[in-house]
């Protein structure tokens, strides 16, 4: 081999310029971003809703770290949210204990590093768990964590002392040792806390992606076969992604623990586990940054949605059987193809495809909304009418049903319309 | 006498009531270049899976370099220096070209499942990958993704997979199928340079490729193993040409000559 060769082995790998604007600058952005929303000063509510949303941002994060990285689809990924979340809940109620008590050492453990605990009980549920289900990849992995998420949600009601039955377990922050001097009394100061994890768990979910594990794990995902002949045991692979999977899962619930100060039995079931698969998925599994794009969404809509409309679990279900049909790669997919149409040759042309595509979703999504609002004041029988923009329309109006209809019709021919173009241009 | 890079005694494999491979004896010497043919059904793919990992053997054993692998799982068969390829391509469809041969160098320079590195500081991980693609000629191809490769580069960087890891004994299946006459001559001169002093057995329908790169040849035929030899040998056996080679062995002399 030539020694030219030699010399220049590194030009193959991306510049150092290249590696701070795609790896370095998104994060230092995402943190910046999350750091500096305090001084606009939101309200209890918000930071609240922000909290929330650094928790599955995490949350999904490790979830894709199976689904998007590892190519294994799990039902039952709430399980290692739970066990760690409960875990940091009783932790926390051993630092109350001991303070008051006798001291020891949860007396010296700070609040602050609850999230560790949830890492640790997380990673190791999932050792345990992990042993059996990783054998195997595709169906029958999915299969076992849905038995397995079954089997914990069934526990969770069963062993009162660890899950607290009906009503949870449930625990006090302000206790322990302060860390950073926060009291994390006052929800703009669980807000650092939530901010420090977050930030530590996505850099190290990505570092992660960046290591021989990581990066075999998306060789195991392509080609398991493959894998075999280059010296790694596939199975192997896929137990210890699962297990950081798990662990940092934990971690996310370590955070919720301190957020809510109390984990219930719905912490380990099928809702969250089908919550988050939504997030990975809506945001985009094949982007690192989708399940963050994904989380924020989903949060958002779970709390302020809800307050709009009863039906919001319907739209919810729309958005994920839309991003599953016509747009595979979630929110990123389509912030990413945006960004690099906008940046071909052919950008007019794109843009105005674009258009069509818009109108056509906003029409048939205001058809939808319409229908669906209507629908279920009339099921819910209280005589109440929807009244969007100050407009009256009852079950019986004809104004409704055109409002209905109209829109439907148009926006689904629309987009008709435009998938018959787009096809004839790539004949 | 030194021992055998690969040893294969009386290897039976039967599936169900169908027996496939009906004891097969072959010694392949190391740094030898070994052909495998024979009609199709012969059990030549059962023969390679049995070999790398694939299958279990149903009696019989084979050694390489004098420790039995029969029925071991193929990435133990890998670690101990036995690497293949694929008959279709069977590459990282999602990966770039640099990072499906990062893929099969990093368990051999002993970085196996670590979690706490950084595999863009790995400069001799780095370096090893940039000597295989030099090797194989895709150096300037090496940030392409693997899956916009055209067929026969996509072929090369399964070759370049299978050599990564430093194995000593190289199964190669059918390695230019599908190719035409161009790439055919150029991977074959490849696949010589890319595997030079290492032992070499190649399952391969192109009768050209198969007579200019063995060294011996071996005939399978309904399971069994009806001769082997030098080129020259097989060529002039008469069970051969009655067994298989036929029209194509008359074929065979005006390619030959």
């Amino acid at each position: 081999m030539s020694d030219q060769t030699v010399q220049n082995f590194e030009s193959l790998a991306p510049s150092a310029g290249q590696k701070f604007t795609q790896r370095v600058l998104p994060l230092a952005v995402f943190a910046l971003i999350i750091l500096i929303i305090p001084m606009f000063n939101p309200s209890n509510l918000m930071l609240t809703l922000l909290n929330v949303m650094g928790i599955n941002i995490v949350f999904a994060l490790s979830y894709n770290m199976l689904l998007g990285r590892g190519g294994l689809l799990s039902f039952g990924h709430a399980v290692y949210f739970g066990l760690g979340g409960y875990a940091a809940v009783h932790a926390m109620r051993a630092i109350e204990n001991a303070s008051y008590g006798d001291g020891g050492f949860w007396a010296s453990y700070p609040v602050f590093f609850l999230p560790v605990i949830g890492f640790g009980v997380g990673a190791l549920a999932g050792a345990i768990i992990g042993w059996p289900s990783c054998r195997r990849a595709g169906t029958p992995f999915a299969m076992i964590s849905l038995g397995v998420a079954e089997l914990i949600a069934a526990a969770g009601f069963m062993f009162g002392s660890i899950f607290g039955g009906e009503e949870g377990i449930s625990g006090d922050r302000m206790n322990g040792p302060e860390l950073f001097g926060l009291s994390l009394g006052p929800i703009n100061e669980v807000y650092w806390f939530i901010a420090f994890w977050t930030i530590l768990g996505t850099v190290g979910i990505y570092a992660f992606t960046r290591t021989p594990l990581g990066k075999m794990s998306e060789a195991t995902r392509d080609n398991p076969e493959r894998v075999e002949f280059v010296g790694y045991d596939p199975q192997r692979v896929r137990y210890l992604v699962f297990i950081f999977a798990g662990g940092f899962a934990g971690l996310a619930g370590g955070m919720a623990a301190v957020q809510y100060e109390i984990f219930t039995p719905e912490a380990v079931s099928l809702a969250p586990s089908g919550m988050v698969l939504l997030m990975a998925y809506i945001g985009g599994i094949r982007y690192f940054a989708g399940p963050i794009l994904g989380a924020v969404v989903l949060t958002y809509m779970q709390s302020m949605l809800s307050d709009y409309s009863e039906a919001w679990l319907l739209y919810l279900g729309i958005l994920f059987m839309a991003i599953v049909m016509f747009a595979p790669g979630g929110l990123a997919g389509i912030v990413a193809g945006l960004f690099n149409g906008l940046r071909a040759d052919d950008r007019s042309e794109r843009v105005s495809k674009w258009a069509i595509m818009v109108v056509g979703c906003v029409l048939a999504f205001v058809g939808l909304v319409a229908l669906v609002e209507v629908a279920i004041r009339w099921s819910n029988g209280y005589g109440e009418v929807f009244e969007p923009f100050g407009m009256h329309l009852p079950t019986a109006s004809v104004l409704t049903w055109v409002l209905i209809v109209l829109p439907l019709a148009a926006g689904f021919a629309i987009l008709r319309f435009g998938a018959t173009r787009n096809k004839e241009g790539q004949a | 006498m030194t021992v055998a890079a690969l040893s294969i005694t009386d290897l039976k494999k039967n599936f169900g009531p169908a027996e496939i491979i009906r004891g097969v004896n072959l010694e392949i010497e190391k740094g030898e270049r070994h052909a495998i043919i024979g009609p199709n059904g012969a059990g030549k793919s059962t023969l390679f899976n049995l070999i790398s990992g694939g299958y279990h053997p149903s009696s019989g054993s084979i050694k390489l370099n004098g420790a039995e692998i029969g029925g071991t799982k193929p990435f133990q068969i890998n670690r101990m220096g036995l690497s293949r390829s694929f008959q279709v391509s069977n590459i990282f469809a999602n990966m770039s070209v640099r990072e499906n041969v990062r893929c099969g160098v990093l368990y051999s320079m002993g970085y196996g499942y670590s979690f706490w590195r950084n595999v863009g500081n790995l400069k001799e991980v780095q370096r090893k990958t940039a000597e295989i693609l030099e090797r194989v000629d895709l150096l300037d191809k090496a940030n392409l993704p693997a899956a916009l490769l055209p067929y026969a580069d996509q072929r090369t960087l399964e070759i370049a997979i299978t050599i990564a890891g430093g194995a000593e004994v190289i199964l190669l299946d059918e390695p230019t199928a599908g190719m035409s006459h161009s790439e055919t001559d150029r991977a074959v001169a490849l696949i010589k340079q890319a595997t030079e002093g290492k032992t070499l057995l190649i399952v391969e329908h192109d009768m050209g490729v198969v007579f200019n790169m063995a060294d011996r040849i071996s005939v399978l035929v309904y399971g069994e193993i009806i001769a082997t030899g030098k080129p020259s040998e097989i060529r002039g056996d008469p069970k051969v040409r009655e067994a298989y080679l036929g029209d194509e062995a008359d074929a065979l002399e005006g390619d030959a000559a």
